[in-house]
């Protein structure tokens, strides 16, 4: 891998922590607000079936998540167990596709399922 | 009257890497720095003690050593400050292969640098006028917050990012590519960000900031690599950098 692409992975991981920094923020607040007079599964499907606005928040939270995380973990893998090279770029590859099918289903669960 | 000589008890280390910890008892004197102690140790008991030291005034960056554990250059660093309960141990840099005793072989280390491109190439020449770099310029000042290094390799002996990844050009070398970046009458910033971009460059940095709490003179090279980092992406996601 160059190191112009190293770069611009290390750019993609930066943008994507300043996305999700935010989204943890409004997700948890969501939580703490929808929470206040006790859930129910009924109560949350009522809110986000069919609502976009939920749709589009939770699709950028998968995707900047699924950004992140595998270059995070590459870092890791390099550094603690100096395992480097196309397997490892492989591996995180297949685990960053994980991430955008399990969230996106997750998403299209609650939205539209 | 009776001399009452107090004494410190200095462990050093002895040998290569397989070497171990040998302790000697050196007498306590005010305004004591750790080179004098190991310097006394040289001159009065084991005169085979490999060590170095050129200035002894903090100009040199030759006797930096891990005193008590924490990198730092030997001659400014008063016994008073370091010694736990009159003791001392003294090792070689960490990061660095050991030579004999004290002295480590920075050759890697000096090495990245040049890997850094941390040369200065303009392009005038002595029938030129000089050139007018304003003081008061952005660029002028960032290069003066880092242009201070006596490359002694304490923030290299400190960064955990080096441990853990030895291909790592390492705080000195970055903070030297970094006053160049903004050195405007030198013309090879393209090549010098591709050097240090990447995993083995700048983006390797994890800001544990090691190198800026220890620098002897004050510098802060997390600051300068975050700079190289901003730099480097930008350029790399322009295409600049293919």
């Amino acid at each position: 891998m160059s190191a112009a692409t190293q770069a611009k992975l290390w750019y993609a991981q930066r943008i994507s922590a300043m996305v999700l920094a935010l989204c943890v923020v409004v997700h948890i607040v969501t939580i703490l607000y929808a929470v206040r007079g006790g859930l129910t599964a009924a109560e949350i499907l009522g809110r986000t079936r069919g609502n976009a606005a939920f749709a589009a928040f939770y699709v950028l939270f998968v995707l900047s998540a699924a950004i992140h995380a595998p270059i995070g973990l590459a870092r890791i893998a390099e550094e603690w167990l100096q395992w480097r090279g196309r397997l490892m770029n492989v591996v995180l590859s297949v685990f960053a596709a994980a991430l955008v099918f399990t969230g996106l289903s997750a998403v299209w669960g609650l939205y539209g399922g | 009257m009776m001399l009452n000589i107090e004494t410190l008890k200095v462990s050093i280390w002895r040998g290569g890497a397989d070497g171990q910890f040998v302790s000697y008892d050196v007498p306590r004197l005010d305004s004591q720095t750790v080179l004098d102690v190991v310097t006394y140790v040289q001159r009065s008991i084991d005169p085979g003690l490999s060590y170095r030291f050129s200035c002894r005034v903090g100009m040199c960056g030759s006797c930096a050593m891990t005193v008590n554990g924490i990198a730092r250059w030997t001659c400014r660093t008063h016994v008073s400050k370091v010694s736990v309960n009159d003791a001392l141990e003294l090792a070689p840099l960490s990061n660095l292969p050991i030579i004999k005793d004290l002295a480590t072989d920075m050759s890697t280390f000096f090495d990245k640098w040049a890997g850094a491109k941390g040369q200065f190439r303009g392009e005038r020449t002595r029938h030129e006028d000089f050139a007018n770099v304003l003081p008061s310029s952005a660029a002028r000042k960032a290069a003066d917050a880092g242009i201070e290094c006596i490359g002694c390799g304490v923030c290299y002996a400190s960064c955990d990012t080096v441990t853990w990844r030895p291909d790592y050009l390492g705080p000195a070398a970055l903070n030297r590519a970094w006053t160049l970046v903004n050195d405007e009458r030198d013309v090879v910033g393209r090549e010098r960000l591709r050097a240090v971009a990447g995993d083995a460059g700048c983006h390797a940095c994890h800001t544990h900031t090691t190198c800026s709490e220890r620098c002897p003179k004050g510098i802060a090279p997390t600051l300068g690599i975050s700079g190289l980092k901003r730099v480097t992406a930008r350029a790399a996601v322009r295409g600049e950098l293919d």
